[in-house]
């Protein structure tokens, strides 16, 4: 292991769509979403298909047994014209049907696959944050992206082509006994040798393609590193080195392809020549019976047609087979996420607030991530209405933690957490989060105008509104500046707007949402200076009037506090202002001092 | 055209597969005709006119096209399929390369999910068209060809009546093609639409919770989905409308075979056995005919991706490493002069410095203060040579920086950048960056001095970490502090620290600083910051504005010459003094 880590320069793991084995349960759990329209769309698409299925096997019965025994080689030039004329009409027919099969075919599978998105979806909204926790944003956007993707061949056109396939083998099956039982039990020799190519080597072919997908995916997780890390690359000089590792894994790829391709290739002789076996056996029996004139060269021939007919619902088959196996993995995934239960249910009978007066109470509160980490012991804090409470601790602490069960986001492990003086677990969820707010750390922009990005925060707001809290925080000046002031397009990952920026439309976001309880997260990076100024006037702003919880690293806002917490490995070590706890010569004071002791080693 | 020849190096190499492929098409198209012949042969010569004898042979026949044919379809596959893999194999080392020494300049511009899907999906549509599309083109032409020759020597009128179908199928052909592309790009578009819609809302899951939106979300969700729905039937609707039409003229053509074909037969001027053979005929002209929108559409995409691929093949590389004749390792020293120096990025007008002059002499550190964008990340990116000078003379070690080779010169600076970058590898890995082959007693001496090595050590893998997507997530500060240790094991001779501290707190920045100062001893270093703080060490502290040097001297020089710099000093350290007050 140890080699196998030091050889690798970079490593990856590719989550990737593999099959899984056939599974009943989750088979019949998928086709329940198409349970709404197995009364209406269903039942017309399979009249339909049934019909192109019908003429597509009638008609070699028209033009070989009927057509050329009976009009062609008698001469009877009238009866001609009219299978002729039913041809035809029967043509007219199966495009009609064709028209509507395919239109409603994919209404169903698109139905079916919305569906199932939008479920998982809402579903994942309403998950906790401990689910998000464990999981990389990459891995949800997979499922809810290319896992429900993945299973829109199956529902479009698989399970329809299914049925018509087992319907056309059938059909021509029955045909085929029917005009010659003898003829046809030779013919029907190549279905087993069709079918085991179609399953025994597809199966071989899959496998191969897989490990082309799972070295492609590797391949592009590098380029897309090496792309963003070009500017670490060249400032290290590591050019070279990147392209050897990018050679090997090119290489890789390559050799894959390589086998991929020719499994894939090896495959195409294989049908040639069970098609040939197939016409051998029609050319050498059919001869001889049509010279016992045990058949008719009409009957003859429509052997011939019906033996090209063959191959493309057995090869079809294969395919929606390939496609089953697919889903399987997928809908496994899709449904592991979908029972997952919000680890913070709501109660039924949950309370309605009314009026918030913002006091919150940690009773007796312990909590842990996992069992054998406690982040929270034995808290029993009061946060009084309209004051402003400061968290002060290192990384670690619990203050993070403590925020995080102010709305719910985690339930304590024991003890509650009281609003008002009601358990948390008592009120409706959306009320409680709609008074409680948070300024995060790192702001998140969302792709749209700044004007939508304030207003995220109150998606009711009017234009004016937005407008008047960013003055009021004093962002409005910015914005102002840029080029289309608040209709300015920002993204996640643009670079419009700096990070002291983000920070102030962010408390805009908070001030517009104006919620009785706001929970601020400092940041630590460092913003240029005139920014920081314009941020403690925001702040100020911000927090008249609310209940304020802040978890603050500079000195400056945290001595205005009414109410300073000091936390210590899931501990409350000390509570009180500024001046008591500085009196009382405690960790609080140690805690200054040891900045102070930084101060003076830098001077 | 062109544009394929312009990319001819990367395939004309391997021109033999793609012969062999052609001409094992070629066998193919005659096998593939050659069958209905041989049935037409059974039904008029060895059955009608009882030739029984030759059955036999007829049938073995049979049994010689087709494994010929299947031969020759797997060397046809397969070598066409080899063409197009081996090519991209080339080209894809070549455009990587080329991304690893294109400039700064370039990828500022740049977008990773454009470069990306031309890196795949332009790639990808280039081989499809070397592995399959090209034969195709062949293959139409063989197969249409072929059946015609057949059809016109069975029967003239016949094959006149029957084909005087296919212009409209034609018709109906082209109106789908136009029809349906527009109809894949909005499919394209309202799935990336989607994708940005739900990665936005994971990636905000936290803001989107605190602000309890859920509902707003699911709502903004619901009409990209919806969206996504739509464009899916919409296409099926253009599917469903022309692709029934096309099969039905199709088999109107098969009525017209039978009708006219029949009397014709009757008449005697046509072997039953030849109507026969006129029924797979047809199908080999009719399917390569509603295929052929396909083909021409896939032949103009590649040619749109192959000039996407020379758009990157064709951009200037960073200048090419002059005079490698210096011999740096021993003499290499670090003291670095700005003369006049000014830079204008790309196209701009505004310059982003202007007549920059400075010395740092061996072993003196350099402070950068000023606010953002006022040019000083721009220095330290021209003595990296990220960016080339417009104007001014930078000096190093006495000599012109042109006159080093980049690498050379890259390897003697140790970097911390601004936004701190790690890659998808062991942390081991990644503090070896710059030198992959260092010791791992060196690697644990440079984290302990970035304040790292304890809390690598307390994680499960330790060193051998893996970071990245999957892996571990580590907070900023610590993320910073692994770049560190990364410019620290480059032994570099310049030290440069791009507000390399941002992210942890204060207690750790002294700490860091204090082991700093000792791995600075020797060594030019320059430090850009926000906080006075981390500059007041410095021997020379420059305060820029505008890209323009408006003050410098030492910390104490400045503070006593009330500039902006002391009016910086004064804003953050209210709360310093207020501490010192208060202790």
């Amino acid at each position: 292991m140890e080699q196998i880590t030091k050889r690798s320069r970079f490593h990856y793991t590719t989550e990737q769509i593999i099959e899984k084995p056939f599974n009943w349960k989750q088979m019949v759990r998928l086709l329940g979403y198409m349970k709404p329209y197995a009364r209406t769309l269903l039942p017309k698409t399979i009249i339909a298909m049934l019909i192109v299925t019908a003429v597509r096997i009638a008609v070699p019965i028209f033009i070989g047994v009927l057509a050329i025994d009976h009009a062609i080689i008698p001469g009877n030039l009238n009866l001609l014209y009219t299978f002729a004329a039913i041809v035809l009409g029967l043509y007219l027919f199966s495009w009609i049907a064709n028209v509507f099969r395919i239109r409603w075919m994919n209404e169903i599978g698109q139905h079916m696959i919305f569906d199932i998105r939008t479920a998982l979806f809402n579903h994942i909204q309403r998950l906790s944050h401990r689910f998000f926790d464990q999981r990389s944003g990459g891995s949800i956007l997979v499922r809810v992206i290319n896992d429900v993707n993945s299973m829109q061949d199956l529902f479009t056109n698989g399970v329809v082509n299914l049925l018509m396939d087992i319907v056309m083998l059938i059909g021509i099956v029955v045909i085929l006994f029917t005009l010659s039982p003898e003829l046809a039990m030779l013919v029907l020799l190549v279905l087993p040798i069709m079918f085991f190519i179609s399953t025994k080597l597809r199966r071989k072919i899959r496998r191969s393609w897989q490990t082309v997908r799972i070295r492609q995916s590797k391949m592009n997780s590098h380029l897309n590193e090496s792309i963003q890390g070009i500017r670490v690359t060249q400032a290290y000089a590591q050019e070279e080195e990147n392209m050897k590792f990018f050679n090997d894994v090119n290489t890789d790829n390559y050799e894959s392809w390589k086998h991929a391709t020719r499994m894939n290739a090896i495959f195409r002789p294989f049908v040639e020549m069970s098609s040939a076996i197939g016409a051998v056996v029609l050319i050498w029996y059919g001869a001889n019976l049509i010279e016992s004139e045990a058949i008719s060269i009409g009957i003859f021939v429509s052997f011939a047609f019906y033996l090209g007919m063959f191959w493309e619902p057995i090869s079809r088959l294969g395919q929606v087979y390939n496609q089953l196996l697919v889903g399987m993995a997928s809908s496994e995934r899709i449904f592991e996420f979908l029972d997952e239960k919000p680890s913070v249910p709501e109660k039924s009978d949950a309370k309605s607030l009314g009026d918030v007066k913002g006091e919150i109470q940690f009773d007796d509160v312990e909590f842990a991530y996992d069992e054998s980490r406690k982040a929270l012991h034995d808290i029993n804090l009061t946060f009084e209405g309209g004051k402003t409470i400061a968290l002060v601790g290192h990384t670690g602490s619990g203050k993070s933690t403590i925020v995080n069960l102010m709305s719910r986001f985690y339930d304590p492990t024991k003890g509650r957490v009281l609003l008002d003086g009601i358990d948390l677990r008592d009120l409706r969820l959306d009320e409680l989060r709609s008074n409680v707010s948070y300024v995060l750390q790192d702001t998140f922009i969302f792709a749209g105008t700044i004007m939508d990005n304030i207003r995220f925060g109150r998606p009711t707001a009017t234009d004016q509104d937005v407008v008047d809290a960013a003055s009021a925080i004093g962002a409005h000046e910015f914005i102002e500046k840029l080029e289309n002031g608040y209709d300015t397009e920002v993204e996640e990952k643009g670079n419009v707007l700096s990070v002291g920026e983000r920070q102030l439309l962010s408390f805009a976001r908070a001030l517009l949402a104006d919620p009785r309880i706001l929970i601020l997260d400092e940041a630590t990076a460092s913003i240029d200076t005139e920014t920081e100024l314009k941020i403690q006037r925001g702040l100020k702003k911000l927090l008249a009037g609310r209940t304020a919880i802040m978890i603050a690293h500079r000195l400056s806002t945290i001595r205005d506090a009414d109410k300073i917490i000091v936390l210590e490995n899931g501990h409350v070590l000390e509570e009180g202002t500024h001046d008591e706890l500085m009196k009382a010569q405690g960790a609080y004071y140690g805690l200054v001092k040891s900045q102070y002791a930084a101060i003076m080693e830098n001077e | 055209m062109e544009t394929f020849q312009r990319l001819k190096q990367f395939y004309w190499p391997f021109k033999t597969y793609f012969i062999w492929s052609l001409f094992a098409l070629f066998i193919v198209t005659a096998m593939t005709v050659i069958y209905p012949m041989i049935l037409q042969f059974t039904i008029d010569y060895a059955v009608r006119e009882q030739n029984y004898e030759i059955i036999p042979y007829l049938a073995l026949a049979i049994v010689v096209v087709m494994s010929l044919k299947g031969v020759a379809v797997y060397i046809h596959q397969y070598f066409g399929d080899l063409f197009g893999i081996i090519t991209v194999q080339r080209l894809r080392n070549t455009l990587y390369r080329k991304l690893q020494y294109l400039p700064f300049r370039y990828y500022d511009n740049a977008k990773t999910g454009d470069l990306m899907s031309r890196l795949t999906a332009d790639v990808e549509a280039f081989r499809f068209f070397l592995s399959f599309g090209c034969a195709q083109v062949v293959n139409f032409v063989l197969l249409v060809g072929f059946s015609m020759a057949v059809m016109f020597y069975y029967s003239v009128p016949l094959t006149l009546v029957t084909m005087a179908i296919l212009p409209f199928l034609a018709i109906v052909v082209s109106k789908f093609d136009k029809r349906i592309h527009p109809g894949f790009r909005g499919i394209r578009k309202s799935l990336a639409r989607l994708n940005t819609k739900v990665q936005e809302n994971v990636s905000g899951m936290h803001t989107v919770k605190a602000l309890s939106q859920e509902d707003e979300e699911i709502v903004r969700f619901e009409d990209s989905n919806e969206d996504y729905r739509q464009k899916h039937l919409d296409i099926s609707k253009i599917w469903g409308r022309y692709f029934p039409l096309m099969e039905f003229i199709g088999n109107v053509c098969a009525v017209f075979l039978l009708a006219f074909g029949g009397y014709l037969t009757i008449q005697g001027s046509l072997q039953p056995g030849e109507l026969v053979a006129f029924f797979s005929l047809i199908w080999y002209i009719l399917g390569p005919i509603m295929n052929l929108g396909f083909i021409i559409n896939m032949f103009s995409q590649s040619k749109a991706s192959g000039e996407r691929l020379l758009e990157i093949l064709d951009e200037e590389e960073r200048k090419v490493d002059a005079v490698p004749n210096t011999q740096m390792n021993e003499e290499f020293v670090g003291e670095i002069t700005f003369t006049n120096v000014s830079l204008t990025y790309g196209e701009k007008i505004e310059p982003a410095l202007k007549g920059i002059t400075f010395e740092a002499t061996r072993g003196k550190t350099i402070g950068l203060v000023g606010a953002t964008g006022s040019g000083k990340s721009s220095i330290i990116q021209l003595i990296t040579r990220f960016y080339e000078r417009s104007a001014g003379e930078i000096v190093i070690d006495g000599k012109s920086i042109d006159q080093f080779s980049i690498k050379e010169l890259r390897k003697q600076i140790g970097v911390v950048l601004q936004e701190t970058f790690l890659f998808s590898s062991t942390i081991r890995d990644n503090l070896a960056y710059g030198r992959p082959d260092v010791p791992m007693e060196e690697i644990i001496e440079a984290a302990k001095r970035a304040d790292a090595h304890e809390f690598i050590s307390a994680l499960p893998d330790g060193y051998q970490t893996v970071l990245g997507e999957r892996g571990l997530g580590l907070s900023g500060g610590q993320k910073q502090r692994i770049a560190i240790a990364r410019a620290i094991i480059m032994d570099p001779k310049i030290l440069i620290l791009d507000d390399a501290t941002s992210a942890v707190d204060m207690q750790t920045e002294v700490k860091i600083q204090k082991a700093f100062r000792e791995v600075m001893k020797g060594r030019t270093t320059f430090i850009i910051a926000h906080r006075t703080s981390s500059v007041k060490h410095a021997d020379e502290i420059i305060v820029l504005g505008n890209g323009e040097i408006c003050e410098r001297g030492t910390h104490q020089e400045l503070l006593n010459s009330e500039g902006p710099y002391r009016k910086i000093y004064n804003i953050q350290n209210q709360d310093q003094e207020y501490v010192l007050q208060q202790v």
